[in-house]
Formats: structure tokens, sequence, C-alpha cells
């Protein structure tokens, strides 16, 4: 009955723009291939295409640049001047990194366990601690609420250049200097996560919390079947910071055992030895971003399903 | 008397927190973890502004010695206060609006090709090679690629040094900063973006929006608000302490100092000289600016939509 009555009042507002009975056949076929919205007009579709493509020539830059390096020869990656695309494309790079690695001392595998560990046991908790303590922010009224949401806010504001000194002291005070939880508490406690799903608790209406409270569920219930699902695309965004974040974590003071040093330490350690290691390092840099990049499209996907089915609903 | 006033004054607070525990216990886990990995470094930092240490000695309480010395003796502090404020007006509201308005011209295309631009323009952010591109690009020698382009077409004669010369190193570098500018600010524009109710479209047509600027600045900003303030914090902090990329295409110190920032100077008083008090008391004033900005941003913010 809902559903109908915004479906009529959706097409009353398209029939009185006109647009779509102006549009002739090429304007059609255009909509079709562009699926333009019923209440856009082409021209303005096009431009934003072209405006759009426009920026994507430049931002691609950076990282035509890395693949195009990782696939030089040394005697590329040395030309002077400089070339931006690769000429001769070759493995040799990858190869030559894969045997750097099976000859390491910790085996490769180990790093990758330890970076794989950290990264998915801080981001799960990162996004659960976060999101749990959003939701009673926004949505609960209690004692101190303002005042600790201030904070958080606040502490993002702080430079990080200074506190790594007191946070490392904090670290060994605890116990905790080479221990995985090194790297995973300070990233589950950082500020960034509750502040981005804070913004996004709005989305969840109070009527359906009141509805899923009077059927009887208690909270955690309701924060995991009702307040998560509504804010799926602030949380799918929030492990693509994550995942970044810990996947590219060094280790640097706070891990000093070779067995517990992340991935990106050791093929920093490749990378950094000097011109002979140029090739291998170019694949390094190549080699790390695969991770981020497929967590990237498997979020981003999910975000625009999430649209996509609330828009046959309607 | 007093005392049972009191004691019913505590018992009515302590009854409310107790009322509220479920709360409290949503909030524990992660107020935990932020009190001791986030705000206690921020406090103590905040109390060695106060001190001298150099991390080896016992540290020594010096008062305001520290913040004395930052505004009357020391040559390069202001003028890295000076770069800092330039590099933040230059690239703070251009990277803002530009991720913004990129976000929200892929909003309009169909899903597919909107998660291409997505990639593409967060791929900056995970490629993380954009100095070095920006190192060939403005190289100072007759190859670099903007130098060999104006040279070819005939715009100027001779090599331009854009890294050293002290009229272009600004210049060069804001352009670099606002070129990774995609970052957390304009991911969470997009999947706010994503979250409006077509439904307010709809109603929003009905009461006679024409075009899509008015539907952006009546219905999609007003309720993109929260994201939109999620975006201030994350440019202010980025703009303000703005450091690896003047290190890399500049070095540190730059021609003059011209391209010396506060995180720059920071970073140099901290870790090579080991005065880390004084280095906390520059954090703590540049903190203090960055709040300003908020305060002034949000007070725009809050005009949206009227």
């Amino acid at each position: 009955m809902h559903n109908k009555e915004m479906a009529a009042s959706g097409k009353t507002a398209a029939s009185r723009r006109e647009r779509p009975a102006r549009a002739g056949w090429f304007g059609r076929l255009l909509r079709r291939l562009l699926r333009v919205k019923q209440t856009r007009s082409i021209a303005g579709d096009l431009l934003n295409l072209a405006v759009l493509a426009a920026f994507s020539v430049v931002m691609i830059i950076p990282i035509l640049y890395v693949i195009n390096n990782a696939f030089k020869p040394l005697s590329e990656l040395f030309l002077y001047p400089p070339r931006f695309f690769v000429e001769n494309p070759t493995f040799d790079n990858f190869l030559d990194l894969g045997s750097l690695m099976s000859n390491a001392w910790v085996p490769m595998s180990r790093y990758l366990f330890n970076t794989v560990f950290v990264t998915v046991t801080g981001t799960g908790l990162h996004v659960i601690f976060a999101s749990m303590a959003a939701y009673v922010l926004e949505k609960h009224r209690f004692y101190g609420r303002n005042l600790f949401f201030s904070v958080v806010v606040l502490t993002l504001l702080f430079s990080p250049t200074v506190t790594a000194i007191p946070n490392f002291i904090i670290l060994s005070n605890l116990h905790l200097v080479d221990t995985y939880a090194s790297l995973i508490l300070p990233a589950v406690g950082s500020s960034l996560g509750l502040f981005l799903m804070k913004q996004f608790m709005g989305n969840v209406h109070d009527s359906i919390l009141e509805a899923a409270k009077i059927d009887g569920a208690g909270e955690l219930r309701i924060f995991f079947s009702v307040v998560m699902p509504g804010v799926k695309s602030a949380w799918m965004t929030l492990i693509i910071f994550s995942v970044q974040n810990l996947w590219n974590a060094n280790g640097g003071v706070s891990i000093r055992s070779e067995q517990l040093k992340p991935l990106t330490y050791a093929l920093s350690q490749i990378a950094a030895g000097g011109v002979r290691r140029a090739g291998a390092s170019a694949a390094v840099s190549v080699v790390m971003m695969i991770v981020p990049i497929t967590i990237f499209i498997i979020t981003q996907s999910n975000i625009m399903d999430t649209m996509t089915a609330s828009g046959i609903k309607e | 008397m007093s005392r049972s006033a009191r004691n019913s004054g505590v018992g009515r607070v302590m009854r409310r927190i107790w009322k509220d525990r479920v709360s409290y216990l949503f909030l524990l886990p992660f107020a935990l973890l932020f009190t001791l990995f986030t705000v206690l470094p921020v406090v103590t930092s905040v109390f060695y502004s106060f001190t001298y240490n150099n991390i080896y000695e016992p540290l020594r309480f010096v008062g305001l010695d520290n913040y004395l010395r930052m505004f009357t003796s020391d040559a390069v502090f202001p003028i890295a206060v000076q770069n800092t404020l330039v590099f933040a007006l230059i690239t703070g509201p251009l990277g803002y609006i530009l991720s913004f308005s990129l976000a929200w011209l892929i909003n309009e295309v169909s899903s597919g090709m909107r998660m291409l631009f997505v990639l593409i323009f967060y791929s900056p952010a995970i490629a993380g090679s954009i100095y070095v591109v920006f190192g060939v690009l403005f190289s100072s020698d007759a190859y670099g690629y903007i130098n060999g382009f104006l040279m070819n077409w005939g715009f100027i004669d001779r090599p331009v040094e854009w890294l050293s010369d002290t009229r272009y190193i600004k210049l060069v570098i804001s352009l670099c900063v606002l070129w990774s500018s995609m970052g957390a600010g304009f991911l969470s524009f997009v999947a706010g973006l994503k979250n409006v109710d077509r439904q307010l479209y709809e109603a929003a047509a009905l009461d006679g929006l024409r075009n899509r600027w008015q539907e952006l600045w009546y219905v999609t900003l007003p309720v993109m608000k929260p994201q939109l303030m999620f975006g201030v914090v994350m440019s202010i902090s980025g703009a303000f302490s703005i450091h690896d990329v003047t290190i890399a295409l500049a070095g540190y110190p730059s021609t003059d100092n011209v391209a010396t920032t506060m995180v720059n100077l920071m970073a140099d008083v901290g870790y090579q000289r080991f005065e880390l008090g004084y280095a906390s008391a520059m954090a703590t004033v540049l903190f203090a600016i960055m709040i300003i900005a908020r305060q002034l941003v949000n007070k725009l913010i809050d005009r949206v939509g009227k």
C-alpha cells in the first residue's frame, strides 16, 4: 500500500518534468546505454561523465606508474630521462622477489600469517566495538555521552607525530611490547571508526528500534540484527580504512622478534636493498596493493548493492 | 542535613548510571581501549609541553618556557606557522569541495561505472606513490615532464627549478596534496550519498524543486550534514598536518624554509634534537589552531540548505 503510493508519487514527479516524453529515439538509446535516471537531462549526464573521465585520467596516474614500474626491466628502471610507460614488459621483478622471499630467514608464510592475523582481528574488533559505542552514543540518553563524543572528535585533531612516544611508553608499561596486541589494541581504540559510525547512526530510524523492542528483542539482538544492517555502507567503508591501516603497519618499534614482524616489514627490508633490489622493490609495491584493492572492490560493490536493492523495493 | 543531601545527590546519579548500565556496557570495550591508547597519549603530550624532556634524562618541569620560547626566540617557528596556515587555506577548502563534488557526480552515474570511478579516484590513496610521480613530473632539469612540455611549446626557454625556487615550491606541494585529497572524507561522502532516502527526492520534486542544483542544496546537503562534518574533521586534520610530502618534494629544510610546516618542525625538534617537551608544546599550539578552524568551518556547514 505504502510502496504503491510512493511509486505513484514518483511517477507524477517524473511526468511533471515531461523530459522522458520529449526524448527522441537517439535520446532513448543514450538513456538505455547510460541508464540515466528519468528525471535527469541527457546533456547534463554526458557533461557529468566528461568531467569524471577528465579527472580519472589525472587520478589514475600514480597507480599506473607503480604498475608500469613493476614490469620494467632494470635497464628501463634506471633509464634517464625516465619513461612513464614500460617498453619491454617482463616478469623478472616478480620472479626476483619470489626467490628473495623463499630465501628469507623466517619463512614468508609466517610474515603473511602475522599480517593477516593482525589485520583481521584488529579490523573485526574495531568495527564491532566502535559501532556498539556509536550506537548507544546516538540512540541512548545517558550521563556523559556528549562529553565522551566531543573527546573522540578532539583527539582526531591532535598531531600523531608527538604521541608516538607516550604511546610506546604506555605499551611498554602494559607489557605489550613485542606482542600482536601492540599493533591490534591501539588500532581498535582509534577515534576514526567511532566518529564515522556515529555520523551514520542517524540512518537507523527510532521507529524500527521501538518496534524491535516491542517484539522483545534484547539490546545485543537489536544491535546485530537491526542497527548493523541499517548502517552497512558505513562499516563497509570503515573496513577499507582499517584494513589499509593495519595491512601497511610495519611494526615499527613495538615489535622486535623477527617471528612476529608483519609482511610489510619483511618486504620493505627486501626493497631497502639498494640498487640491486630496485626491480624487486618495484614488484613489492604492486604485491602490497593486491589485498587493499581486493578489499576495496568487495566492500564498495557491497555498498552499491545496498542501493540497488532498496531501489527495486521502491 | 547537608550530608544527607549530598548522599541523595550521589545516590541519584548512581541510580541513573545503574538504570543505563546497558548503554555503558556497550560503550565500555571501545572506551577502555580509546582511553588507554588514544586519550592518554594526548594528555601525556600536553603534560610534556610544560617540561624539558630529552627522553634519556628524567624530565624537568619548566612551566610555560616552551611556549615563550617558540613565540619569542625561535626564528623558524613563526615561518612554520605561516606556511602551515597557507597550505591549510589552499588545500583544505579546495580538497574538501573537490572530494564532495566528485562524490556527488559519481552518485549520478549508473552503478557499474560508479564502482570504476570510485576505485580510480581512491587509487592514489592505495598506491601511495604519489610523491615519486610528482618528483618525476616536476623534475628541475629539462627532462622533467612539465619542463619538457613547457619548453617544447615555447612557454619557457630554460628549465624551471620547481622544487627549489621559492616562488613555486608551495604551489607544487599544494597541487600534490590536492591530488591525494580523495581519502577518508571522499569515501564517507560516497557512502553517505547512497544513504539519502529516494523518497525525499520524490517528495521534493512534488514540492516543485526544478533541477539537480536545487535538489543538492535543499535535500542532499542537509541530509548529508553528519558526513559533511566528518569530512571537515578529516580535511582539517589532513590540511594542517602536511609533512611527508614537503620532505619528499622539497627536502628538509627546504630553500629558505618555504615549505617547512609545523609538523615538519615538530618532528625535527622531537626526534632529531630530542627536545620532546618543546615538540609537544608545538603540537599543543597546532591542536588549538585546528580546534578553532573546526569551530569556524562548522558554523559554515550549519548554513547548508537555508
